[in-house]
Parts: structure tokens; C-alpha cells; sequence
């Protein structure tokens, strides 16, 4: 049997498939660490040669939603733990002095992620149709200029932007973070949305408008219904891209609106990095990511090429 | 085949009907739509552009507001171009971006290639493979730097485990002739179902009626792959090295987390000096003309590029 381009034999498919699967398990490898370490104890995380099977620990993820101090043993034998996780950290000699700021960090990613994925698709949303029906004047040229804010090096445009932050009184506040990751998203909003409004025939808004709605009413009542589905990958897009942002978040901020990328590689333990802690964290902040992925896969190219591949 | 949103826009619409309409002109809601886009944009883009063309030209130091400001004419500009130090992250960056483009072209054109061939279940492994790229780069970054422990580290003891050199011999992060090829490997395997989607996406768009035609007069596989399939992937293939070139051209936070520039200045990329400048040593006003001379570059070089994107795509 001769090898064929378009009909490929049974044993290329088999060949294929095999060569595929082995890339994605060593891709997965680093992915399946991260998972793994937060649930190791320290000692495990740190075991030479790296520990396969180990005996799972929450250690990890007590550290990263608490702060400790070390503690005599006198005072340690007088206040015995109360709860599983005291146990935990007692064992290490230490007690729990409070939460950690994990929790506050996570719900600053939460609230400037959502806020500005809000802004970036509604403001998106009403560029986008305009752009897609109307005759605007040097509409090219606009469309361009949008998609090229993005070439420009998020630390090139910091430096300004710090000075104008400080200026505002915008610095480390939650208005201030969405209000840039809206500005920078809103390229990819705009692109892709424009692209999924062309490919709603204009004939539903032109029988609306017949039937006596005005502009406004078709687009509400006629467009957004039909472009939901591309609004919500849209969004999910926006989403991805201020929950993983670092370099402006890392400038910008330092407590009140500090994200979780820039704290989680600081999440430090006794003697260099609580790795267990530190996975316990990425997991949990990766988790999200990975499952909006797997809801996106049909949109993914499109997403990731601003429009420009639709297949 | 790629069809930028552009290229696709209709004619307006028909004025017949739009001027039968009640409520707002057409032209108001236009504007009205686009106007807090396009203001925003401005405010956040334009209006800093515009500030750091004019802090270039300053000996201006953000850490010291109150002190005099004074031109400084082309100064900075001279000297970031006469400077040695800046002339080597500009190889360093160059060096990441020639192997990371490298690598995942070769990767990501193969990975495609053999999903294309249909096997069962090629959709689920392809999520699973895309999943790196979707991830924060600087949470990732920060992971690897645990992998790449000489005496700990999961990929250490992998590269034993596969060729006996010892894991405690060497330290991919720690070493001058190791680094940079650490954050080459990290990109690639974060990058590469970026490029492989693209060309996927690529081979599907290829009629199987062009290669049936060709089997009709008997061309050989080989032949049916460099006459038909390259060629018809390249404008595909190209495009994903656009995105990714610009990408890898601003890179920062998977690097800065990965090694932060060293050992020594080994891996301190463009993007990372830039930040050391101003936001370390606050030398504002130099940074500032740092920053212009990067962005005229990438512009300078994506729109070359452009323009070569769109011959082969005329061909």
C-alpha cells in the first residue's frame, strides 16, 4: 500500500497518533508537576530522585493560605492544635499567625479580570458594529491603529503610564489596573468581534429596521443575540489575558491591587522557596485557565490570531 | 485562507433603507460606538507615546520629581546606540528569538502534520497539547525554575535518566552557556501549539481535490508534499511567526521569572534592561528613548515583514 497525502493507512494513523500522544504526556510533565508538588510535603517536594509516588500532604496548601511564626516547644506542648491544619503546622513547630494574603491577591485577580473583561467587551461590542456596518470615515486606518497598540512592549508604554498612574492617583488601585488591561484588550475585542458581526447577515437587522425598530433596537434585540456566542469567547479571551498578565501588574502595583502572578513566585518558605505552597498556588490559579481552554477549543485559533484565521 | 476582518468589510449600509429610519442617524450611532474606543486608546496609548517621545529628549529621573529637568537634545538616543550593553541584550534577544522561531516552526509544522493524519481521538490530544500556551507565563516561569534545580529538579534528572550525564553536573539556569538555551526550551514548549494550531488550521484549508489531481498524474508523495503542502502553508506558517516574533521580541515576564537576566547578562533581553533602566536605575528620560528606539523597531521590522507575508500570499 503507497503512502497517501489525503488517505492516509490505517498504520500511519496508528504511527501518528502514538508520536502525538508521546509529545502531549512530556508537555504534560511540567503541568503534572506543579499539580503534584502542591500536594507533596516539603520533604517529598525536595526528594532526590524526584518522588513519582509520595504520600499525599496538605502541607502546601496550608502554608500558602496562612502566615506562621516559630514557636517554642513549651508553647507549643501548652496549646495543642485544634484543628487538622494547626496539626499540620504544629508538626513544624510552628503556629498560625493569621491567613496569608493569598486570598486577598486571588480576589484582586478576580475583581480587575472580570472588570475589565466587563468594559473591554461591552466597549468592544459597540466598536466592533460600528466598525463592521457603518462608513466611517479612514476605517482601515482606525482598525490598524488598534491593533497596533499591541506591538508595542508592555514596558515601554509603563514608563509613561506609571508617571500618569502617579499623576492620577491611579497607582496600586483596582480602577487603575482595569482601566489599562481594558485599553489592552480592546484590540483583541474589537478584532475578533468585528469578525464575528460580519458573519451575521445583514438582511435580520434590514427586516428589523423594516419592521419599524430603530438602529439601536436591532442591534439589541437583533445582533447581540446572534453574536452571543462569539461575545462569550471574546470575553473568555479578555479573561485568559488579565489573569495571566504580569509585567504591567508587577510595575504598577505592590499591595491593594497586587495580582496573583507577581505574588506567587514570592511566596517564600523557611530557607528559599516554599515549593509545595508555591505549586499549591499555581495550581490553584492555573485550574480556571486550563478548563476555560477546554470550553474554548473551538474558538482557540481565532482568539489567538486576532481574527485572522477562522478556519 | 487567511482573511484579515478588513478585507472582508461589505458596503455600508444600503442608504434606502437607513434613511427611512427613526431615531438616531446612522452617523450619530456610529460615533457614539466607536467614540470611548477610540478615546481610551488614545488616553492609554497615544497620549503615553506621545509623553515618552518627549521624556526622550530629557535627562528626566521619576524617582526625583522635583529636581530640574533639562533637554538633553539627541543624547540619549546616541547613547543607547553607541552602548555595548544594549547592543548585547539585542543579541541575546536576537539569539531567543532566531532558536525559540526555530524550533517551534520545526515542532509545531511536525505536530501538525501528524494530527492532520486523522487518527482517533487527534481533538482530545490536541486540547491537551494547546494547554501550555493558555497558562500565565510568569506563574509557569517561576515553576520551571523549580524543574530546572541541578539536584532536585524534574528535568535534571529526566536528562539523566535519558543520557547518564549526571543531574547535579550542571545547572541549566545558573550557567553562561546554558541559560540561554534554557528560556529557549521553556518558550518552545509553551509556544509550540501556538505555531501547530496555526498550521493546522493551514493543512485543512488544502482541497483534497488538489492532491487526488496530482495522484491522478502519479507525482510522488514527496513531491506532493514540497509542490503542494508547503507552499499552500506557508502564508499560514508565516503569519504564526509573525505573532510570534513580536511576541518573543517583547518577551519579559516568563524570562524575568526564569532566570531575571542572568547569570550575568546572559539572558537579559531588551525588555528586561529596558525595566532595569527605569524602573531600577530610574533613569527615565534614557529609558524613555530606549523605549521608542524597541517600538520603531518592532514596527520597522513587522511591517518588512508584512509586506513579504503579502507577496507570498499573491503567489
Amino acid at each position: 500500500m503507497s503512502f497517501s497525502i489525503t488517505d492516509p493507512s490505517p498504520r500511519q494513523k496508528a504511527v501518528a497518533g502514538a508520536l502525538v500522544i508521546a509529545y502531549a504526556l512530556i508537555t504534560m510533565l511540567p503541568l503534572i508537576w506543579i499539580v503534584s508538588t502542591g500536594f507533596k510535603s516539603s520533604a517529598d517536594s525536595i526528594a532526590y530522585p524526584p518522588k513519582i509516588a509520595f504520600e499525599p500532604s496538605l502541607e502546601g496548601y496550608v502554608n500558602l493560605f496562612t502566615a506562621q511564626t516559630r514557636q517554642t516547644p513549651e508553647y507549643l506542648a501548652e496549646n495543642p492544635p485544634q484543628t487538622w491544619y494547626e496539626e499540620i503546622v504544629h508538626e513544624k513547630g510552628m503556629v498560625i499567625a493569621g491567613p496569608s494574603r493569598f486570598g486577598e491577591r486571588f480576589l484582586n485577580s478576580v475583581i480587575i479580570g472580570f472588570g475589565s473583561t466587563f468594559l473591554s467587551v461591552f466597549l468592544g461590542t459597540l466598536a466592533a458594529y460600528a466598525f463592521s456596518r457603518y462608513r466611517i470615515p479612514l476605517k482601515d486606518d482606525l482598525l490598524f491603529f488598534i491593533l497596533s497598540t499591541r506591538m508595542m512592549p508592555p514596558i515601554a508604554v509603563a514608563i509613561p503610564i506609571f508617571l500618569m498612574f502617579r499623576n492620577l492617583g491611579l497607582s496600586d488601585t483596582h480602577l487603575g489596573m482595569i482601566l489599562l488591561y481594558t485599553a489592552v484588550n480592546l484590540s483583541l475585542s474589537v478584532w475578533l468581534l468585528k469578525g464575528f458581526i460580519d458573519e451575521i447577515p445583514r438582511e435580520y437587522e434590514e427586516a428589523a429596521l423594516i419592521d419599524g425598530y430603530t438602529r439601536f433596537q436591532a442591534f439589541r434585540k437583533v445582533v447581540l443575540p446572534q453574536a452571543a456566542t462569539g461575545i462569550a469567547a471574546t470575553a473568555i479571551f479578555c479573561l485568559i489575558f488579565s489573569w495571566n498578565e504580569y509585567a504591567f501588574a508587577v510595575l504598577l502595583t505592590s499591595g491593594t491591587a497586587q495580582t496573583a502572578p507577581p505574588f506567587i513566585p514570592t511566596i517564600i518558605g523557611v530557607g528559599g522557596q516554599d515549593w509545595p505552597a508555591v505549586a499549591a498556588g499555581a495550581t490553584l490559579f492555573l485550574l480556571p485557565v486550563m478548563v476555560f481552554t477546554i470550553l474554548l477549543r473551538k474558538h482557540l485559533l481565532r482568539g489567538i490570531t486576532f481574527g485572522a484565521v477562522r478556519k | 485562507m487567511t482573511d484579515t476582518a478588513m478585507g472582508r468589510v461589505a458596503e455600508a449600509t444600503p442608504p434606502g433603507v437607513a434613511r427611512r429610519i427613526r431615531g438616531l442617524s446612522d452617523r450619530a450611532i456610529a460615533w457614539i460606538f466607536v467614540a470611548p474606543t477610540i478615546f481610551l486608546l488614545l488616553a492609554v496609548n497615544i497620549f503615553p507615546l506621545i509623553w515618552t517621545i518627549r521624556l526622550s529628549f530629557t535627562n528626566f529621573r521619576a524617582n526625583r520629581p522635583n529636581a530640574e529637568v533639562e533637554s538633553v537634545g539627541l543624547r540619549n538616543y546616541q547613547r543607547i546606540l553607541t552602548d555595548a550593553d544594549v547592543w548585547a541584550t539585542m543579541q541575546a534577544t536576537a539569539h531567543f528569538l532566531f532558536w525559540t522561531l526555530f524550533f517551534q516552526v520545526l515542532l509545531g509544522f511536525a505536530l501538525a502534520w501528524l494530527i492532520n493524519r486523522k487518527f482517533r481521538h487527534s481533538d482530545l490530544w490536541t486540547t491537551i497539547i494547546v494547554l501550555p500556551m493558555m497558562l500565565s507565563p510568569a506563574v509557569v516561569g517561576n515553576f520551571w525554575t523549580f524543574l530546572y534545580q541541578p539536584q532536585i529538579g524534574l528535568f535534571n534528572y529526566a536528562v539523566e535518566f535519558l543520557t547518564g550525564v549526571p543531574a547535579t553536573s550542571f545547572s541549566m539556569i545558573g550557567e553562561v552557556s546554558l541559560a540561554p538555551w534554557a528560556i529557549v526550551i521553556v518558550d518552545t514548549w509553551m509556544w509550540t501549539p501556538f505555531v501547530m494550531l496555526i498550521c493546522l488550521a493551514g493543512l485543512r484549508s488544502i482541497p483534497e481535490s488538489i492532491y487526488e489531481a496530482a495522484e491522478c498524474d502519479r507525482a510522488s508523495p514527496w513531491r506532493q508534499f514540497w509542490t503542494i503542502t508547503v507552499p499552500m502553508v506557508l502564508p499560514f506558517l508565516m503569519l504564526a511567526v509573525l505573532f510570534r516574533g513580536i511576541e518573543n521580541f517583547k518577551m519579559f515576564d516568563l524570562v524575568v521569572q526564569l532566570t531575571g537576566g542572568g547569570p550575568g547578562n546572559t539572558t537579559t533581553l531588551t525588555s528586561i534592561d529596558l525595566k532595569r533602566e527605569a524602573f531600577e536605575k530610574w533613569r527615565t528620560g534614557y529609558s524613555s528613548a530606549y523605549a521608542i528606539v524597541l517600538f520603531v523597531t518592532v514596527f520597522g521590522l513587522a511591517s518588512i515583514y508584512v509586506k513579504a507575508l503579502n507577496k507570498v500570499k499573491e503567489r
